[in-house]
């Protein structure tokens, strides 16, 4: 595909009907009813255009895609974004009176448009400059004055809008309304003096906001993070993947002068579009956070020091030499690529021998569950016509971008969507049914929706909701997760395994957020698995044997997962407790217990890019390498292997995690088997697995595989769990919602320059219901106890939150509702107090 | 002052008042008005519908050849037989939003005579199914809002809207709706935008063309005032006497707005396809004469976006076809005369500055190009103009409205008729229609462009200007008088 | 600066009811907001958007497309003078110059005593009565210069408040519907073919009936 002015590539169409129809003179082979503008860019024609955005809606207001179209009655302008392609349609791009119109739409664009590119950030890399160039009359008559804004302003704490420059193309409006769902930039006023802004004082406040100046055509919008940074021919720029969350969205990576100053979406079909949440996009501003780790520390009594490698290793190995395998334990991994959580599991379990090992930190689903289920892709869940059961976090809050394919699937594409959930969320109002839930009490509620046994309908939605269900029969689609921290995994488990025991055929989506989570568990960061989801205990003895001698050694039996660990360290009998890329005291959602854990263990080896909570309490501190900063592979939440590149240089002497426990192992005296290359890894792990099998370095490097490989195996047995008994309510009267907000204190975000004054409030939200008999307005100060804790907070009167029910939002700065919760319970119990 | 009567039409003989009927009746705009005074009795026309039943109804609209009088003139029968079988519901959204520069009518309609407009949405919406009409009114009309709704609350008490009408199985809810101001509001899909509480931005036909994909992408029919203001009549007479009246291709009659220099503007009902503009410029019972000690100079036949014509075109009569192929078209029925008082540049500046003023701002040529031409055109008139600026005005109208401009023949200059419609390069015709005036008035009056072009060299420039400063050979090509 | 009082927001519940989606009565409720303010204020734009249940960028996105919409304070009388082709040819432009002159402002401002806006506007469809003017939306036909100042005198003396209401107040009469008159208002993908088609298909062909509104 030659090199054109708009970086959009055509859409990926299937050509299932085709139609000839010819172009310039020459017939081409099309697909029936597709978009001619498509069509044409496919085969090799590109045609100019500003509004037209494969990815949304055509409206055919910029008037540059023109061309003569005749179907039989003649020659006629039309504007091919918006014209379907019919059997014998004759076109012509470039007649005399195309070209006319197009310099006539240039001239008109550049009237008014200030010739300012030489400080404009979007001078070199713009759309309205190069098609001037290669479309425009290369002149304009214009020599009245041109309009004036105010310039540039800032619309949200990311991006700022130069109405001067804006041409109109309602790319930025079109994609707030259809594609996020935030229409709060809209054209306003009318013919020349149109313009985009937002209402007064209501910010462009859309976790995707930088997605529009992707987007725009000129440079009207303009991020805070690249403003005056560089000039387009001064980036390098790289492919790679996003690990901000699970779902693996594929990105530029634009370097210069060894900084990352920009990531872009890349249009992955199976995945992301071209689109990024702006956590995504800007979380790069981490890498380069003032607090960065960027050398090893070793504790000398209160303090850390800074020690070199050789020490800061030697202490390490030293510790662990000193302890035996069982009580050792490795928490997290999930930040790491594919190559370095296999070099982890490598080292712990066959090295050093635990099994204490576990990449997720009690806010995920069991290995065993992850392994269990049926899986589903991307796709596959946003099918056309498709229903969903969806029953996992707020989307919108913890996988940004599967909102906006699931919001895209049901607005467009005719899908149904029935949510449980313990509260409104993001989903909500795109759902066809949505279900409350009180928390502890999913399970009654699914198997009243797959046993039938609701479908007499004395509560409507629930019969809707049944119906579709037993509509959708094999075809239905399930997204599990966690949409509560405050309850334990065993009534999501439950609900899965029943769904999976009452639908034959439905396929999961497991919504873990990690970025690697899913990498770290089939690579073997999970207590009882080796790589390639091999039991340690469940008979596979040929392979738990092939691993034995391809590692020397593997773990007896099945070792603690998270809050087993940090119970043992609590109690005094984890010796040595290894903190890989986690921070417990952050992300475990029992803050008692990841306390008592961190505090508990003799020795604590943090392997980080941050001196998080967690780290700073640490004894050993290995800096590692962060996004960027190394080669490698990941793994998104439906086992899409892609690629991560390497574009800068990780900072100080900070190295990638492989590498770290390459040489761990070797002051352990073992080897990891690695020499130079993160790829080497990554073929033993390919060689070694069937789970990988079909993802090596040569596949993945194919053009064909440009949006990675997804890995397929077949599920694992996975037995019917019971939902938990949850006795009824006592003296505590609410039951505790905990969820996620995309932005929080995480330790990434939180050090974003643009994002981090963008966490909100910790507020209680309560049903105004019961809100009324304590006499609570919003912003009142109330104390919430549970059995476990207590802490202050500010209410919040939200009627998404049904009645019975209260909400807290995980890791935010005030008011942590893990002092609230035990990991051993299935519900938190709350009791709500005025002052 | 306020409220002043528009003198009522005078009928020519033996042509009935089919729509003005109750124009100059006392009380006529109320339920017992309507039924008791004009030329036929109100609310009999539904009965007798709904004794046809609505296919036979829809057939007999079909058959009168009722044309669309909102300025397309497109058969209303055969409007409403573009609804796709089987797709419901199926909505009906009157067009009330009259602000063609230049038209009358349908306020006229609305404030005299609202029971007739709404006997009119009964018949249609029973014909075609439809069991919502939302009836857009233009903002600016308060008085027509105020009668319109009078009078459907008089007709829904009466049980002549709402549930089981006349005790039978049609029920229908006619909605007032009304507009903000946006003269683009007029054109069918952006009255369908607007209704939805958008933008008035016309939506691109295809692929939505409001039959298949109109008001929340459903069916709907969009139709003009005066259009519906006929049916009761037709319902109370028959086909024949419809089809009596005007011409084979334009049958009945139509309101006409004549304004501007003559003796007695006013809105006429003149039976379609007959009468020419000479007899409603000179005929003591329409304009009577021009004004009195003056010259007719050029008139627009069909409202601000109608190319101009000239004194040589006063004997076209006023059919549809004709004036199409003589180069403009009737459009709205809005017919304004200008003497040899007015000059064409200042009058082509003002049409221009409206089509400026009301651009929605979708489409980028009309956007850009309808003010660039406003800021030309007021700069020759503020005799600060380039010899060059005729010649970008025309090139700036290319871009919106490519090719051969319609325009009226000129015999003086050998010149042949341009048949209407004009090329586009915007989704809707008001990026074409700004193209009209100035056209018309460059081709014609060139001389009083190049005029105030050469004034202009007189006065002090800036020194941007000097290097445009036209060259003698440039200012000779354009004119005789250019050497002052 | 306000949001829409309780009985405005009991008559704009009655008003959405009308349509099929509540969106489509946002320029009514815009004229009801500048009804009870005399210009669409910020708040009550706010309020609209939480009525109809869209964002109040989008309100004000739609709002500020149409000109009658005055986001910020206006006269008592906003004067329209039409100045399009017909009242030009008949005088309407000198008419607006006469106004300046009489008021004592420029066209688009306000006079100091808050009672006039003086607006040049386009064709307000009274082409036959040229040069014609509105005040508040009221017609006032064939000004002459000496009718414009004498108007003017009536409007500050409050001779002509009966004919000519506050800025903001548009149609003195409303259409009254109250939810129990409506026979069929619901949102589109609810409805079916009305009763009197399916009636009449069932009696041309008895099987093809399907259905059909209460």
């Amino acid at each position: 595909m030659e090199q054109t002015p708009m970086s959009e590539k055509p859409l990926p169409t299937v050509v299932t009907e085709p139609v000839n129809i010819t172009v310039d003179g020459e017939e081409i082979t099309v697909q029936n009813g597709e978009l001619l503008i498509e069509a044409c860019h496919r085969n090799g024609t590109y045609i100019p255009r500003f509004c037209y955005h494969p990815r949304m809606n055509p409206v055919g207001m910029c008037r540059m895609c023109l061309v003569e179209i005749d179907t039989g009655r003649g020659p006629a302008l039309q504007p091919s974004c918006m014209i379907e392609v019919t059997p014998g349609m004759v076109v012509d791009t470039k007649s005399d009176l195309v070209s006319k119109v197009q310099d006539g739409v240039i001239e008109y664009l550049l009237a008014n448009h200030p010739l300012d590119c030489p400080v404009c950030d979007k001078g070199g890399e713009c759309p309205l400059q190069d098609q001037a160039y290669s479309h425009g009359p290369g002149e304009s008559r214009w020599v009245e004055e041109k309009r004036h804004y105010a310039k540039p302003i800032p619309i949200s704490e990311t991006v700022y809008l130069d109405r001067e420059r804006c041409i109109l193309c309602d790319r930025c409006t079109r994609f707030a309304k259809e594609v996020a769902g935030d229409p709060l930039i809209h054209f306003i006023d009318r013919g020349a003096n149109t313009q985009v802004n937002t209402f007064p004082d209501e910010p462009f406040a859309s976790y995707f906001s930088g997605n529009t100046v992707q987007i725009c055509p000129v440079g009207a919008l303009t991020a805070k993070p690249y403003r005056f940074k560089a000039r387009p021919w001064d980036l390098q720029t790289v492919e790679s993947t996003c690990t901000g969350c699970s779902v693996g969205c594929r990105i530029e990576i634009d370097s210069s002068r060894n900084h990352v100053l920009r990531y872009n979406g890349v249009d992955s079909d199976p995945v992301n579009w071209s689109w990024l949440c702006d956590k995504g996009r800007f979380g790069f501003e981490s890498l380069e956070a003032a607090d960065r780790l960027r050398e090893p520390l070793v504790r000398s009594g209160e303090t850390l020091e800074p020690a070199s490698w050789a020490a800061a290793l030697a202490t390490a190995a030293e510790a662990i030499n000193a302890a035996s395998p069982g009580s050792i334990g490795v928490i997290g991994g999930s930040r790491l690529t594919n190559e370095s959580a296999y070099a982890w599991a490598k080292l712990a379990k066959g090295v050093i021998g635990t099994d204490n090992v576990d990449a997720q930190l009690g806010d995920g689903l069991p290995a065993d569950v992850v392994f269990g289920l049926p899986q589903a892709t991307i796709d596959e869940v946003c099918k056309p016509g498709g229903t969903i059961l969806y029953l996992g976090p707020d989307p919108k809050e913890e996988l940004p971008v599967l909102y906006l394919r699931l919001k895209h699937a049901v607005d467009e594409d005719g899908a149904r969507i029935i949510e449980l959930a313990p509260a409104g969320t993001g989903l909500t109002r795109h759902s066809a049914v949505s279900l409350n839930y009180r928390p502890g009490e999913l399970g009654q509620l699914v198997d009243s929706l797959v046993s039938g046994s609701n479908s007499t309908g004395e509560n409507a939605a629930l019969s809707t909701a049944a119906k579709l269900i037993a509509a959708a029969g094999d075809s239905l689609t399930v997204v599990i997760g966690r949409a509560n921290l405050a309850e334990n995994a065993q009534s999501v488990v439950a609900a899965a395994t029943a769904i999976r025991d009452a639908v034959p055929g439905v396929k999961f989506l497991v919504a873990l957020r990690r970025g690697n989570v899913r990498g770290a568990l089939e690579a073997g960061l999970a207590p009882g698995y080796l790589p390639g989801r091999v039991s340690l205990t469940g008979g596979q003895d040929d392979q738990v044997a092939a691993f034995k001698s391809l590692w020397g050694n593997v773990p007896a039996k099945q070792g603690l997962d998270t809050k087993g660990i940090l119970w043992a360290a609590a109690e005094g009998k984890l010796d040595v407790l290894i903190l890989l890329g986690a921070d417990p005291l952050s992300d475990f959602p029992d803050r008692s217990l990841a306390r008592r854990g961190v505090a508990g263990a003799r020795t604590v080896i943090a392997i980080d890019r941050f001196p998080t909570a967690s780290v700073v309490q640490a004894d050993v501190v290995l800096p590692a390498a962060g996004h960027s900063e190394e080669q490698g592979t990941t793994t998104n939440l439906e086992g899409r292997v892609t690629v991560l590149n390497q574009k800068v240089t990780p900072p100080g002497t900070a190295r990638p995690d492989w590498m770290i426990a390459a040489e761990l192992a070797w002051k352990l005296g073992g080897d990891l088997g690695v020499d130079t290359e993160s790829s080497e890894l990554w073929a033993e792990l390919v060689a070694s697995t069937e789970t990988f099998a079909g993802a090596g370095v040569d596949a993945l490097a194919d053009t064909a595989n440009a949006d990675g490989i997804v890995i397929t195996a077949e599920p694992r047995p996975l037995a019917t769990v019971e939902a938990p008994h949850v006795s009824p309510t006592s003296a505590y009267s609410l039951r505790l919602v905990v969820n996620r907000k995309l932005y929080d204190a995480g330790a990434s975000i939180s050090r974003c320059d643009s994002s981090s004054a963008l966490a909100p409030a910790q507020a209680l939200r309560l049903s105004p219901a019961d809100a009324s008999p304590l006499g609570l307005k919003d912003l009142d100060r109330v104390s919430v106890t549970s059995p476990n804790g207590s802490l202050s907070a500010r209410v919040a009167l939200d009627s998404s939150v049904p009645k019975g029910t209260a909400v807290l939002v995980h890791n935010l700065a005030e008011a942590d509702p893990g002092a609230l919760v035990a990991s051993d319970d299935a519900v938190c119990e709350i009791r709500v107090e005025v002052g | 002052m306020i409220g002043a009567t528009t003198p009522a039409p005078t009928l020519i003989d033996g042509v009935p008042a089919v729509v003005s009927s109750r124009f100059g009746v006392e009380g006529g705009h109320t339920i017992d008005g309507y039924r008791s005074t004009g030329s036929y009795k109100g609310y009999e026309a539904i009965r007798k519908a709904l004794d046809m039943g609505p296919s036979a109804v829809a057939a007999t609209v079909k058959d009168a050849t009722v044309l669309g009088r909102g300025g397309a003139g497109f058969p209303a029968g055969i409007k409403w037989g573009f609804t796709p079988a089987g797709v419901w519901p199926r909505y009906i959204v009157v067009n009330g939003d009259e602000s063609e520069p230049g038209t009358y009518k349908d306020r006229v309609l609305m404030e005299r005579d609202p029971h007739q407009i709404i006997e009119g949405c009964l018949i249609a919406a029973y014909a075609i199914g439809a069991a919502q009409v939302f009836l857009y009114v233009r903002g600016e009309m308060a008085h027509a809002q105020e009668r319109i709704a009078a009078a459907l609350n008089e007709a829904y008490a009466a049980g002549l809207v709402g549930r089981n009408i006349l005790g039978t199985n049609f029920s229908v809810d006619i909605v007032l709706h009304w507009g903000a101001g946006a003269y683009i509001v007029g054109e069918e899909t952006a009255l369908i935008e607007s209704l939805e509480g958008n933008r008035g931005m016309p939506r691109l036909k295809p692929p939505f063309f409001p039959a298949a994909k109109g008001l929340y992408l459903k069916p709907t029919v969009v139709n003009n005032i005066e259009t519906l203001s006929n049916l009761p009549w037709l319902f109370n007479n028959s086909v024949d006497a419809y089809r009596a009246i005007g011409t084979d291709a334009s049958p009945g009659t139509r309101l006409v707005a004549v304004s501007g220099h003559v003796n007695n503007p006013g809105v006429f009902e003149i039976p379609q396809g007959t009468t020419t503009f000479r007899e409603l410029f000179e005929s003591p019972i329409y304009g009577n004469g021009i004004r009195t000690g003056h010259q007719l100079k050029m008139f627009i036949p069909g409202g601000g976006s109608a190319p101009w014509f000239f004194p040589e075109h006063v004997d076209l009569p006023l059919e549809g076809r004709v004036i199409g192929g003589e180069g403009s078209m009737l459009g709205s029925g809005a017919i304004v005369v200008m003497d040899e008082t007015t000059d064409a540049v200042r009058a082509a500046l003002r049409l221009a500055r409206f089509f400026a003023r009301e651009s929605c701002g979708k489409c980028t040529p009309c956007r850009e190009g309808t003010t660039w031409q406003e800021k030309i055109l007021q700069r020759i008139l503020d005799g600060h103009g380039r010899p060059s600026d005729i010649d970008l005005l025309l090139d700036v109208g290319d871009n919106i409205s490519p090719g051969p401009y319609p325009v009226a023949s000129d015999a003086a200059k050998g010149l042949d008729a341009i048949p209407y419609p004009p090329k586009q390069t915007t989704i809707c015709p008001l990026g074409p229609s700004s193209v009209a005036p100035i056209t018309s008035a460059i081709r014609r009056f060139r001389d009083e462009f190049d005029a105030k072009i050469v004034k202009r060299n007189l006065i002090p420039v800036s020194v941007e200007s000097f290097e445009d400063a036209p060259t003698l050979a440039e200012s000779t090509d354009h004119g005789a008088d250019t050497h002052v | 600066m306000s949001r829409l009082t309780p009985e405005n927001v009991e008559l704009a519940k009655q008003i959405i009811r009308r349509y099929p989606r509540p969106k489509s009565a946002l320029i009514p409720l815009c004229h009801l907001a500048q009804e009870q303010d005399g210009h669409l204020a910020d708040d009550a734009m706010v309020h609209i958007g939480e009525l109809v249940g869209v964002t109040s960028a989008e309100v004000l996105g739609t709002a500020s497309f149409y000109e009658m919409f005055k986001r910020h304070e206006v006269g008592k009388y906003c004067v329209n003078i039409c100045t399009n082709i017909s009242c030009q040819l008949m005088g309407g432009e000198e008419l607006l110059e006469h106004a300046e002159q009489t008021l004592g402002i420029r066209s688009g401002s306000t006079t100091n005593d808050g009672l006039f806006t003086l607006e040049d506007v386009e064709c307000i469809a009274a082409c036959t009565e040229a040069p014609a003017l509105q005040v508040n939306y009221r017609y006032f036909h064939r000004i002459s210069n000496d009718d414009f100042d004498q108007m003017i005198d009536e409007l500050r003396s409050g001779r002509l408040d009966d004919v000519v209401p506050p800025h903001g107040v548009l149609a003195k009469v409303r259409q009254d519907l109250a939810e129990e008159q409506i026979a069929n208002i619901t949102p589109p993908e609810t409805q079916v073919m009305p009763r009197w088609i399916a009636d009449e298909a069932a009696k041309n062909d008895p099987a093809a009936s399907e259905g059909g509104q209460a």
